[in-house]
């Protein structure tokens, strides 16, 4: 059943008629099946706890070593912020910032802008800069890749284990945990919804 | 004759990249903004073309010396090894551990080297006004933007085996000069699929139904 609104398809444009979805549909565009909108119930509850978790998870992997090596007895460990400095020590200060950008700051954004823009609304106000900090939020995603350093970190362990003992860390788990509430976060998110829920409360 | 498929672009209307509304630009068409979220609007990505084509050149350029150059420098007390990303496949495939090969094959050689191709692709056909199966070329660009960000993977691998093997005089692992420039091709690879605009795929195309 059609609403009324228009939208443009971002990857054809074409015009289409926006209808109204049963809860978790998807809308695609008729010509090229790009994603246009979904629907998502309960969004404004699920988001923000899954967002919660994540960062409450992301701190801990922050804070805590990731993996250590045992070697004769000595245990030498790594934290995400100690391989960012040990790259830098070494002089590749441009690999170090990548790590960095990618590993920690996009992330924490990220986190951080959706917490913001969600809870906001739960609250029932539109915050002023709101469509500043969603534009932030979509700028930042590409680049916080939580799961391949997730990946990256499992391919070092499987790496040095044929050299000396792997010890994995607590931030190891809390990572896994942190990329899983992530993904989860993205999964009930609706950017449309949040449009139209601004709207109102402005 | 076909119907002309009716895009916002055709109807003089434009589309927010950020809130997604539809609107009417009005008289001038210069520097319009988003009435509801205030973002600039434009018909098409500025300079979509031009843009992808010089993240892509500049990435294709680092990309020899990404592959040519030694990416981890091992030192132990029986001497140096430098290993290139190839060499680095190579050693974990007769070393035994080939599932990790294959990850660290796809997400280091395959995924910088097909995507570069499929921009290169991508860039030519929508420069030579090609109708030719547009479904598939979008849906290709979708597969380069979802699969892009994995090519780091072995930035973070490095990071990690440079910060934990320091074992004073044991062994050290210190990046090699590739990593640097491997770095680069992957940010330089993910700016030129942020810049280049699908929808441009589309504009030779007249027919509703592709």
């Amino acid at each position: 059943m059609p609403t009324g609104a228009i939208l443009a398809c971002h990857e054809c444009d074409l015009l289409q008629h926006e209808v109204r979805l049963e809860p978790y549909g998807v809308a695609r565009c008729h010509r090229c099946g790009a994603q246009l909108y979904r629907s998502r119930p309960h969004e404004l509850d699920r988001v923000p706890a899954y967002i919660l978790g994540a960062f409450i998870l992301y701190v801990i992997s922050n804070a805590f070593p990731v993996v250590g090596l045992s070697i004769g007895g000595e245990l030498v460990q790594a934290t995400l912020l100690g391989a960012v400095h040990g790259i830098y020590a070494d002089g590749d200060w441009l690999v170090a910032l990548l790590v960095l950008l990618t590993a920690v700051v996009a992330p924490f954004v990220q986190m951080i802008a959706m917490a913001w823009l969600l809870l906001s609304l739960r609250m029932g106000r539109a915050p002023k800069n709101f469509s500043k900090v969603f534009r932030v939020l979509a700028f930042v995603r590409p680049w916080g890749m939580v799961e391949v350093l997730m990946t990256g970190v499992l391919v070092a362990l499987v790496k040095l284990a044929r050299m000396a003992e792997v010890v994995p860390g607590i931030a190891l788990w809390s990572l896994a945990g942190s990329m899983l509430l992530l993904a989860a976060a993205w999964a009930a998110f609706d950017p449309r919804l949040l449009w139209s829920k601004a709207g109102e409360a402005r | 004759m076909k119907p002309q498929a009716v895009t916002a672009a055709r109807r003089g209307l434009l589309a927010c990249h950020v809130c997604m509304l539809v609107s009417h630009p009005g008289r001038e068409l210069d520097h319009v903004c988003c009435p509801r979220c205030g973002a600039a609007l434009h018909v098409r990505k500025p300079d979509s073309i031009a843009r992808t084509w010089a993240f892509l050149s500049a990435a294709i350029i680092l990309y020899i010396p990404a592959n040519v150059l030694p990416m981890t420098d091992v030192r132990t007390l029986f001497g140096n090894t430098e290993d290139t990303i190839m060499s680095g496949v190579v050693y974990l495939w007769t070393s035994g551990s080939w599932p990790l090969a294959v990850i660290v094959f796809v997400a280091s050689i395959m995924v910088p080297m097909l995507k570069i191709m499929a921009l290169v692709f991508l860039l030519v056909s929508v420069q030579m006004r090609s109708v030719w199966q547009p479904v598939q070329r979008t849906r290709l660009y979708r597969l380069i933007e979802l699969v892009g960000r994995w090519s780091m993977l072995d930035i973070f691998v490095i990071a990690f085996l440079v910060a934990l093997v320091q074992l004073r005089a044991l062994a050290t692992i210190k990046a090699g000069p590739a990593a640097a420039c491997f770095g680069a091709v992957v940010v330089l690879t993910m700016c030129a699929t942020l810049s280049f605009d699908p929808r441009l795929i589309w504009d030779p195309v007249e027919d509703d139904h592709g």
